[in-house]
């Protein structure tokens, strides 16, 4: 093989000085983090919303949601991506003029954050009706029975159920927003896989470069598991599904 | 706000060409992946340990990592691996087209792995049997009993998945490739009419693949009452 690995390019600094590479990768993940957290948020909530209106008994809010769910599923995350940061801020001056003000990393982030928050919110919606729906009958109408009315029902007794039982996929989709994040790069967000690409173009240390993201990926993917598993553990209902023993 | 819907209209050609390669990669990686996904489950679900090992390995690796990375990962690892097997003294230029299709091959062969593997396992343990007892080997029970149930089964979930596919090319963009995304990209920035290009870049995917998945749907209604 006409490849000689130098793991020690992460200890070397940036050709501008002062910085180190590994210090460039770091710099990357706390980006892809900070995005993956603020999406999460947005995701979590939109998706809660979305997906309990399609259990409900009103037509017009069920096609609603479900337009919601076909309009950011069948739109390819990349071109989701440039509209939100091509296309939105030459419809809303003023979003504009806060764009043309202010750093491009900060409006990077923001239209990253909105677009990967939206479009998960359309799969965590997809969750949490399934989860809603696999429910027994009887849950909603025990809790009609006892005089909740429809917010009661989903608060107290329909939704703690279902986020239980849905955790799994939850998770899945928690690993998924964490990888689409690296689709930033291409509105210019410097997040990890951005990074890495970077150290590789002024190194040509492609391999260490790539191996180090794989590794963090991986790492980040493991915890998400294990944090999800342990969530899904404390909030197992005794007696029921494959939860608590 | 003006907008010039027109500039679609002369850029047709060229879209047209970006979204032939854009259905030629679909369908390449397609099929390529389901025949590598095909064997990785088999392999997964084989009783020889290292075998079992590699592939669960490779299809969890591929998994866990961001799809725009596999592909910056391939496009830096094809001319490197070529120039290695073949000899070469320098790395071969391979081209972002030919490398896209390679990659995409490999990260979908993991993906169909885990549908096939679920669908292999949903044949009830008695069809494995009786093959047996009809004195067939390992190879004639997997093609002749094993796997066309699997398909069957996973017919609907094997489309969902070439429709995700379908979006999923157009990351190639992030190595220049010209599929659809990538010419649209191009036209807009040389036009400077990006807001007219991803829109209609947009709605187009959103119709195909809206229009595929209604379709899908109605197969899985059509496929469930026959079972």
């Amino acid at each position: 093989m006409g490849i000689s690995l130098d793991w020690s390019v992460f200890l070397q600094e940036l050709p501008e000085g002062g910085v180190f590479y590994w210090e460039m990768l770091l710099s990357g993940l706390w980006w892809t983090l900070g995005v993956a957290a603020c999406s999460w948020i947005i995701a979590m909530l939109f998706g809660s919303v979305i997906g309990t209106l399609r259990t409900t008994d009103s037509r017009v809010l069920v096609f609603l949601g479900n337009a919601w769910v076909e309009l950011f599923r069948n739109i390819p995350l990349l071109v989701q991506m440039f509209l939100w940061y091509f296309v939105v801020p030459e419809l809303v001056p003023p979003l504009k003029a806060w764009v043309v003000a202010a750093e491009p990393s900060h409006a990077q982030f923001l239209s990253a954050t909105l677009c990967l928050g939206l479009f998960t919110s359309a799969r965590i919606a997809e969750q949490v009706r399934a989860g809603i729906q696999s429910l027994p009958r009887g849950q909603r109408h025990a809790a009609q029975a006892i005089g909740l009315t429809t917010a009661q029902m989903y608060r107290f007794v329909l939704l703690p159920m279902a986020f239980r039982i849905i955790i799994p996929p939850l998770t899945s989709e928690t690993m998924n927003l964490i990888k689409n994040t690296s689709i930033a790069l291409t509105i210019g967000l410097a997040e990890l896989t951005f990074r890495t690409r970077e150290m590789g173009e002024y190194t040509f240390r492609f391999f260490e470069a790539f191996t180090a993201a794989t590794l963090v990926y991986i790492a980040i993917a493991m915890t998400a598991n294990r944090v999800m598993a342990l969530i899904e553990r404390r909030t197992a209902v005794p007696g029921y599904i494959a939860g608590g023993k | 706000m003006d907008f010039d819907w027109s500039v679609i209209g002369g850029a047709l050609p060229y879209l047209w060409k970006g979204m032939q390669y854009t259905l030629e990669l679909t369908a390449i990686a397609a099929l390529g992946g389901l025949f590598f996904g095909t064997l990785l489950a088999l392999a997964r679900l084989s009783p020889i340990k290292p075998l079992s090992m590699f592939a669960a390995g490779y299809v969890n690796l591929m998994r866990s990592i961001p799809l725009v990375l596999v592909i910056f990962w391939f496009f830096f690892l094809v001319p490197v691996i070529l120039q290695v097997a073949m000899g070469y003294e320098r790395p071969p230029q391979v081209g972002a087209e030919r490398t896209a299709i390679i990659t995409f091959i490999m990260f979908e062969a993991a993906y169909f792995c885990e549908i096939m593997r679920a669908g292999i396992q949903s044949i009830p343990r008695g069809q494995i049997h009786a093959a047996q007892a009809l004195g067939l080997n390992y190879s004639q029970t997997m093609r002749l009993v094993v796997l066309p149930q699997a398909f069957r089964n996973m017919i609907p979930v094997l489309l969902t998945q070439t429709i995700i596919l379908f979006q999923d090319t157009s990351l190639v963009y992030v190595i220049s490739a010209t599929d659809f995304v990538g010419a649209a990209a191009k036209i807009a920035q040389r036009d400077g009419r990006l807001i007219e290009m991803y829109v209609f870049v947009a709605i187009v995917y959103f119709i195909i693949c809206f229009t595929l998945s209604l379709a899908v749907r109605q197969l899985q209604r059509k496929i469930a009452v026959i079972r």
